[in-house]
């Protein structure tokens, strides 16, 4: 065998990036490896490129072993397992020096020698499958398994952690996991008896994973929806959120059906539209019941017309839209956080809309419960924005908690004893000064009876096109707008908030933005970092735009939405305000964040951030 | 629209339904529409036909989108709670709505405008839903806000109030709705209260989507000479094939019809629908033999009237179909909703 390129040991902290052709279940063999490092105790992260695609096209799945557990995507390629002849020559170009390459070397593959600066690994994949399994289609699956056996060997993965985990998917179908187990070895057995076994990159048995989780970010929603005693939702299938309605469902089969009588205390409505979809959920939130639709950019464009319904009638409705690409069709399975300012003023005539911006799975559960708290209390539309990179991928997370104490805030639904108290209900008088009315449910009685419309209404519910009738409304919703942030997540802030610079970003930059205050942290460059969780911004934000000179505003979008925001909405100097973007489609990662403001800082020395 | 504001105060002698409420109590607030408009006409029915089911005000809920006709849920039941939507889509609310609290009866009121141009999508999907609701469709086959345009149920030929010609096919809202397997299909006409009162209350009792197309005459842009759709055009050419009759639960069938001539049609609730065919060879349970009958009536300018359509058989109600509880979701206490943090506690060992 070839000795190795030398290289430094990297111990639990590495890449390893799989390229497959989608449709071929290599999947499964990702994150197999994935699971097994953290069952070792090790941090990992898993990011998955994927093609817009049902079979055939490649796709690329990247672990990245972080003892720090960084969440963001590494910019660097340690192991490349490349399985997909088309994109072999791409793949290995994206190597690192030093890197370690794994290809199946049943047939020759010379170019792949034309690189002096990486490490080869052929092994031969699929003439192993050939001499032991039957079928094209089996053999095409199990050499992914092989090839997790090829990685296990190499960066020394427990055999039987794998093991195990594989019981645990085939547990109920001997003859698989018999093919599975086997397959894995065959992988795992010729390495050992071929190459020299681990790399200098390996996985060493650690204890940091105890008390989390690995979750994506979809799943992680869907419960929280169930968590929040969400009974209807109503949705269109929409790529890269429709993962998240599959969750719900499958939380509900388990957790929401009745033992005797088989009734579901949950409905499903698959909408014809994402115009239907958010009717529907207007329909059933009006109706009482909490209710949301999980949908991506393209059909927050089409809800357009009823979020102003929501907004004007005063409906509290929930809709999650996990950003993708754009604009237009864009390229839905690349993740983006390009809907801030749609989202933020959705609808026409004058509408702001109340946002939440989780920065991970974990978050997304949490904030599903808030935003349908906040929608009842606010009687509102709260958009929940996720983007893909939070929705699809892995990440890994502190195990969810729940306290049992917890009841939703219904808001101000009058009972039918309260109802009774009044001598008049008038749905939109604004009786307790807090710019919030109070509401009633069909059904109650003739007294709470009130007529919903979009068309110009009075604050007695009544239609009216008498401009000072009007204003009265607008104007309360204006005001109940300013005062929302008391109902929504606070900021988080990092650092002692004494320092001149300052980053400004939003949900799933937090990773990246993390890590790069290490990296700058590491070369005496210290900053704040404040990431807004809810728009609109609340006091901390204004005071953090006040309090620091210059300040980055990092996010993933081309026209630096977060930063028009944060310009339109608060009294910030738009001159202090720079913008680091990253609209690739790929996760931000860490480096260009150092980069970027280790170059702006050089043309202003005088910062404090940087070092004397 | 009419200037004339009805007293607050009822006669003490005007009749009561078994809930002891007059006539008056199911009315609305007072039509804004023109004066001798179809669409009050239909307003005058559904209100006498809530009064005469004995239904309680709150245990309706009126749904409508944008247009003449969906201003009309204004002007009945003020003591149920509406919803005047978006133009097109009050469907999807209604859907919604349903879907939330299966307790409550449900009617929505549109035109042919809203349900068959910019609606047809969401009337087309809530019929495939099976929601369980009233489907009322006011049909003028014109767009009156905007001034006289013609809607999607023009008829070829028919003559706009300045003179143009239609040429586009019109969409028909009964056929439309055989095709896509609506389990209760009707039509009528706003001048004949006689039909169309106990087609709403059979409409109101059936357990799915009830459709009922209602020609319902445009006075201002779509009632002159050389209109298909005016007041002497659609009463020359509208033929009742077959009238139904509505005997709610408990009441027995007092009228006495001639063997052969009456079909009874029980109802899940147990009222009963009493159908008498006018045509001998018409049968409103075969939904193929009602499409090709109509089409051919269509195509001699004929407009049948009647319950087109009825399938009481019919398992594909949106609930049913869904297995939710009979009480409504929306009533479900929290704690049975929300799984508690043993289960979660115990869910996190799958994500490890």
């Amino acid at each position: 065998m070839p000795s190795l390129i030398a290289n430094s040991d990297k111990v639990n902290d590495f890449v390893v990036k799989f390229a497959n052709v989608n449709g071929t279940g290599s999947a499964s063999a990702n994150s197999l490896i994935m699971k097994a490092i953290f069952r070792m105790g090790v941090p990992v992260t898993g990011k998955n490129y994927f093609p817009s695609n049902i079979q055939g096209l490649p796709t690329w799945y990247e672990i990245r072993v972080t003892h720090n557990g960084y969440a963001a995507r590494a910019t660097q390629v340690d192991i490349m397992v490349a399985m997909n002849a088309e994109t072999y020559s791409r793949d290995v170009r994206e190597l690192g020096s030093g890197g370690h390459l794994i290809y199946d070397s049943t047939w020759p593959r010379s170019s792949l020698l034309q690189r002096s600066d990486i490490n080869v690994i052929g092994v031969p994949l699929a003439r192993l499958m050939n001499e032991n399994f039957d079928g094209v289609r089996n053999r095409i699956l199990l050499k992914n398994i092989a090839y997790a056996g090829v990685l296990a060997a190499l960066i020394d993965v427990d055999l039987d952690v794998v093991n195990s985990l594989l019981g645990e998917s085939y547990g109920r179908k001997p003859k698989l996991l018999d093919s599975n187990t086997r397959a894995l070895r065959l992988g795992y057995d010729y390495v050992k008896q071929h190459l020299s076994c681990p790399l200098p990159l390996r996985v060493e048995r650690s204890d940091k994973t105890r008390g989390h989780i690995m979750i994506d970010g979809n799943t992680a929603a869907g419960l929280g929806c169930v968590y929040a005693g969400a009974t209807v939702g109503a949705w269109y299938p929409i790529t890269p959120s429709t993962s998240l309605m599959d969750a719900f469902k499958g939380f509900c089969e388990r957790y929401r059906v009745d033992p005797q009588s088989g009734r579901h205390s949950y409905a499903v409505l698959q909408a014809e539209d994402e115009l239907a979809a958010v009717g529907m959920v207007i329909g059933a939130s009006w109706n009482g019941a909490r209710a949301f639709t999980p949908t991506s950019g393209p059909g927050i464009s089409l809800m357009n017309e009823f979020v102003g319904l929501a907004y004007y009638a005063e409906v509290p409705c929930v809709i999650f839209d996990v950003q993708r690409v754009g604009p237009s069709t864009g390229m839905p399975t690349r993740t983006q956080q390009a809907d801030i300012m749609l989202c933020a003023y959705a609808s026409h005539g004058d509408t702001r809309h109340v946002l939440l911006f989780p920065a991970n799975p974990e978050e997304c559960f949490y904030m599903a419960v808030q935003a349908f708290d906040a929608a009842e209390r606010l009687q509102t539309p709260v958009f929940v924005l996720s983007d893909l990179d939070i929705g699809m991928n892995d990440w890994m997370c502190p195990d969810l908690k729940w306290d049992d104490a917890y009841r939703p805030d219904r808001g101000k639904v009058l009972s039918q004893l309260e109802l009774a108290g009044l001598e008049k209900f008038y749905r939109y008088v604004d009786r307790d000064d807090d710019a919030i009315p109070y509401r009633t449910l069909p059904g109650m009685s003739p007294k709470g009876a009130y007529f919903t419309r979009g068309s110009g209404h009075n604050q007695y519910g009544t239609y009216t096109e008498d401009s000072a009738e009007y204003q009265v409304v607008l104007d309360r919703l204006k005001r109940k707008f300013i005062n929302a942030p008391k109902y929504l997540p606070r900021p988080v802030m990092i650092g002692k908030g004494t320092n001149e610079v300052g980053i400004v970003s939003l949900g799933s930059c937090d990773g990246a933005i993390r890590e790069a205050l290490d990296i700058l942290g590491r070369q005496k460059i210290t900053m704040d970092y404040l990431r807004v969780k809810a728009f609109p911004f609340n006091t901390d934000v204004e005071n953090f735009l006040r309090s620091h000179a210059t300040i980055f505003v990092v996010e993933q979008n081309r026209d630096a939405q977060l930063k028009s925001l944060l310009t339109l909405e608060t009294a910030v100097e738009k001159s202090k305000l720079n913008s680091i973007l990253s609209y690739s489609g790929l996760p931000i990662s860490a480096q260009p964040i150092v980069d970027a403001i280790r170059a702006k800082l050089a043309e202003a020395p005088r910062l404090s951030a940087v070092p004397h | 629209m009419s200037y004339i504001n009805k007293p607050k105060v009822a006669h003490p002698s005007l009749p009561t339904n078994k809930l002891g409420l007059t006539r008056r109590q199911y009315e609305g607030s007072m039509s804004t529409l023109c004066a001798g408009c179809g669409h009050d006409s239909v307003t005058a029915s559904i209100i006498e036909a809530c009064w005469g089911l004995d239904l309680k005000p709150e245990q309706l809920v009126k749904l409508s989108g944008i247009g003449c006709s969906s201003k009309t849920t204004a002007y009945f039941v003020a003591g149920a709670h509406g919803f005047n939507s978006v133009h097109g889509r009050m469907a999807s609310i209604a859907s919604g709505a349903n879907a939330a609290n299966r307790g409550l009866t449900y009617i929505g009121v549109s035109g042919d405008g809203d349900s068959l141009s910019i609606g047809v999508g969401q009337l087309v999907h809530a019929i495939r839903r099976n929601v369980n609701m009233l489907y009322l469709i006011e049909n003028n086959g014109v767009y009156g806000l905007t001034k006289g345009q013609f809607s999607a149920s023009a008829d070829i030929g028919t003559k706009a109030k300045r003179g143009d010609v239609n040429v586009s096919p019109p969409i028909d809202p009964v056929l439309l709705a055989l095709t896509l397997g609506a389990t209760f299909v009707a039509r009528s006409f706003s001048g004949d209260k006689a039909q169309l009162v106990p087609l709403i209350q059979a409409g109101m009792r059936h357990n799915g989507l009830a459709l009922i197309d209602v020609l319902s005459p445009c006075v201002t842009f779509n009632d002159h000479e050389g209109s298909t759709k005016s007041y002497a055009f659609t009463r020359e050419h509208y033929h009742a094939a077959i009238e139904a009759d509505f005997v709610p639960p408990a009441e027995e069938i007092a009228v006495d019809y001639a063997a052969g001539e009456t079909t009874r049609v029980g109802m899940h609730d147990g009222s009963s629908v009493l159908l008498r065919k006018l045509d001998p060879d018409y049968d409103p349970t075969d939904r193929s033999a009602a499409y090709r009958y109509i089409e051919s009536k269509l195509r001699q300018n004929e407009y049948v009237t009647g319950l087109i359509h009825i399938d009481e058989n019919d398992t594909t109600e949106f609930h049913k179909l869904n297995r939710t509880p009979d009480e409504p979701l929306n009533g479900i206490p929290f704690e049975k909703l929300s799984p508690g943090r043993a289960a979660l506690d115990a869910l996190m060992g799958k994500f490890r």
